[in-house]
């Protein structure tokens, strides 16, 4: 065991110091590894093992969604029926869902038609395609929301990989996405080039700047449950309704999950216990 | 160890039927009722045990995955993603079977590492060793194939990476890229014949382990100790002492599995696999699956040419090679004496090993760039050594300690040792038989 114990040591003293030498300085004005800032870790209410979604919380990041992000970002997974997750009731999902115009068809007549949508109905995208969202939007088309939060993810490093098991970190994404959202309106360092047409931000993942423009600001957005109307605010609440889009079966996943873990354990202990009875006069 | 003859006494009058006819009860009972194990195993005996209800979650659960999954480009990475939303406990399907992987994997390598730690390769197991790696050669093919079929961009891009190593082989390499992609690059005839592969593999992987169980059934478990089974005092049945044994360690191993499961599904895997396959769009690293990192890492650890081998076709052939030692391992380890417990240096050498295959995997995760690439050519060097000069000329140096004279003794002794210190001193192993 004392060998054990010793090779384990030494293992973490080698690997501890090729990271060391891997980190090498970055010159701040032409850095080579993104994001130059690592995403700020915010607390949120389905981390953990017992967490949960906060239906308020979804609901406005839901509204943000609406009247911001999908006018150029779809989110073509998600169904309107799927938002029975916030809280929302039948008949207000089905208001919700008929506020939009699905184009449908063809009909008996051969032709295609728009009519309202259904609570069966997924989120309509922006664009036509993809190729009308790259040329809207400079070339590149922006990303479909519907994964966002699980899609996007900083690498967390030696030795905080191995921390991240026992604190069940899993919110890499969406810390990503509000420090991204609340990482505009910095300054770059002196020299750092900036193509032309992008933003800077510290916070993206490949690069130094962004086609996206900052696209929150504060009072932008109507809550109307007191929350406050600040682009922190509406990053925090869009990044946790990003993580209920990627992953609407979350809470679920998390009970049930709780419940298997007490059972492995208690069965683990009859059956410990009924091995050491079995093994009793047998010396091994 | 076989007994030659069988202790079955069929009581009722149907099993007498059935044993003129056909002895499955005969076989089940000599197999897992009465077949004699050593009494003493630990806990690293329990992960056979692991690894088959592993393969068997794996098979049930890509069962019902595949009744709902489309192996179209154009579709895949929808269906997987209305198991995940729509299908009834899709997401528990499909987290189990993603982390399933995985931890089949952390269980056929403890397995493994057991192996080569309590030499179980050596004769007369030789045949036994080499059927399970042939069934970890399965796994990783298995495995590969069935990362690619989310249709992600990690999918697409590691498939492009690891189908393009063949073509490194001179004359031929071009043809069998051609053939495992249906095409020239990875598209829909890939994904289609994947997919068809991708289920047949785990049957074929389950016959290989119905013939690894047959051999281990002819020459009998190893055990810590190394000495063969003597006398019957060195036994226990198997059912009840190592199906309770067994059990226990299933129980902790899934407890684990249910860990990552149910509160950390995406932990072993790459967020880009979220993002649906683009070939005009290459990701800024192209990893993959952790299991596969430290020949991904001895793979890149080759930067130079040597002769008329340039340096691609050199890191293929290393990484290959890296799997085909463990093919020759019964005959490269030369030591009289099978377990780790009794020779020092081995031991001290295992670790180190043990440790290098990490650096590895940690290694081929990072960028092969500046000091990665120089740790790695070091780690792939030790990997080598460590198989063809530590294994050979370590044998046939190092002075292993006494053994005991059989199992039953091993077992005696070290309870004595543990009653109490003093206990321990006074029969001290010199001074006994």
């Amino acid at each position: 065991m004392k060998k054990i114990l010793t090779s384990l040591a030494l293992l973490g003293l080698m690997v501890a110091g090729t990271a060391a030498i891997a980190a090498e300085e970055q010159n701040p004005a032409a850095p080579t590894h993104f994001p130059i800032n690592e995403p700020k870790e915010m607390s949120w209410s389905f981390a953990g093992p017992f967490g949960t979604y906060d239906k308020a919380q979804l609901q406005r990041g839901l509204k943000v969604y609406k009247e911001v992000c999908s006018a150029c970002h779809s989110m073509n997974l998600v169904a309107f029926r799927t938002l029975e997750g916030l809280g929302y009731s039948d008949a207000q999902i089905k208001t919700l869902a008929a506020g939009y115009t699905i184009h449908d068809g063809p009909n008996d007549a051969g032709d295609m038609f728009d009519r309202p949508g259904k609570p069966s109905d997924h989120f309509p995208a922006p664009f036509p395609n993809e190729q009308a969202a790259a040329a809207a939007n400079g070339g590149a088309a922006p990303p479909d929301m519907s994964l966002l939060a699980k899609a996007r993810g900083v690498e967390r490093g030696f030795p905080r990989f191995i921390f991240d098991i026992f604190t069940q970190y899993a919110q890499g994404g969406p810390d990503y996405i509000h420090s991204l959202l609340t990482g505009y309106d910095q300054t770059p360092p002196a020299g750092m080039v900036i193509p032309e047409g992008t933003h800077y931000n510290p916070y993206f993942l490949s690069g130094v700047s962004l086609k996206m423009p900052k696209p929150l600001s504060d009072g932008q957005v109507t809550y109307d449950d007191g929350s406050p109307q600040t682009v922190d605010q509406y990053a925090r609440d869009v990044a946790a309704f990003l993580m209920f889009a990627a992953e609407p079966h979350l809470e679920e996943r998390k009970k049930t999950g709780f419940r298997v873990m007490v059972f492995l354990l208690l069965f683990g202990a009859l059956v410990y216990m009924t091995k050491r009875r079995v093994w009793a006069d047998v010396a091994h | 160890m076989s007994e030659g003859h069988s202790t079955y006494t069929p009581k009722t009058g149907i099993e007498r039927w059935f044993d003129a006819r056909m002895p499955l009860p005969r076989l089940v009972y000599d197999s897992f009722v009465a077949y004699p194990v050593p009494r003493n195993l630990n806990y690293m005996w329990t992960f056979g045990g692991i690894l088959a209800i592993m393969l068997v979650s794996q098979i049930l659960t890509g069962i019902v995955l595949a009744m709902h999954y489309t192996s179209d480009t154009n579709l895949a990475f929808d269906s997987v993603e209305k198991i995940m939303r729509d299908v009834n406990s899709g997401w528990l399907l499909r987290y189990l079977h993603s982390n399933g992987a995985s931890f089949f994997f952390v269980a056929v390598y403890i397995h493994i590492f057991r192996g080569l730690f309590y030499g179980s390769y050596k004769a007369p197991r030789e045949l036994l060793w080499i059927l399970g790696c042939i069934i970890y050669l399965l796994m990783m093919a298995t495995g590969f194939m069935g990362y690619v079929l989310p249709w992600g961009q990690m999918s697409f891009w590691g498939a492009t990476v690891i189908t393009g190593f063949f073509s490194a082989i001179p004359l031929v390499g071009n043809w069998i890229q051609q053939l495992l992609l249906g095409g020239f690059a990875v598209d829909d005839p890939t994904l289609n014949r994947f997919f068809a592969l991708h289920y047949l593999l785990p049957f074929m992987i389950a016959g290989v382990v119905v013939l690894h169980i047959w051999a281990l059934h002819v020459v009998g478990q190893s055990n810590p100790t190394g000495i063969e089974v003597k006398s019957k005092t060195d036994t226990v049945a198997f059912t009840p002492y190592a199906t309770i044994k067994d059990a226990f360690g299933m129980i902790v191993f899934l407890f684990v599995f249910a860990y990552f499961v149910f509160y950390l599904p995406n932990y072993l895997g790459h967020p880009d696999n979220y993002t649906v396959a683009n070939p005009l769009k290459t990701p800024a690293h192209i990893v993959p699956e952790w299991y596969f990192l430290p020949f991904y890492a001895i793979l890149r650890a080759i930067t130079f040419n040597i002769g008329p081998i340039n340096s691609k076709l050199g890191g293929v052939l290393c990484m290959f090679g890296a799997i085909a030692m463990l093919f020759l391992v019964p005959w490269l380890d030369t030591s009289k004496v099978r377990s780790a417990v009794y020779r020092p240096w081995y031991k001290l050498f295992f670790w180190l090993f043990v440790a290098d295959a990490i650096l590895l995997g940690w290694l081929g995760s990072q960028p092969a760039e500046g000091s990665y690439v120089f740790m790695a050519q070091m780690a792939t060097l030790f990997y080598f050594a460590f198989f063809l000069v530590v294994m050979p000329v370590l044998g046939l140096i190092e002075t292993p300690r006494r053994l005991p004279n059989s199992i039953t003794e091993a077992v005696l002794e070290k309870k004595k040792g543990g009653s109490g210190h003093l206990a321990g001193m006074t029969a001290a192993p010199e001074t006994k038989g």
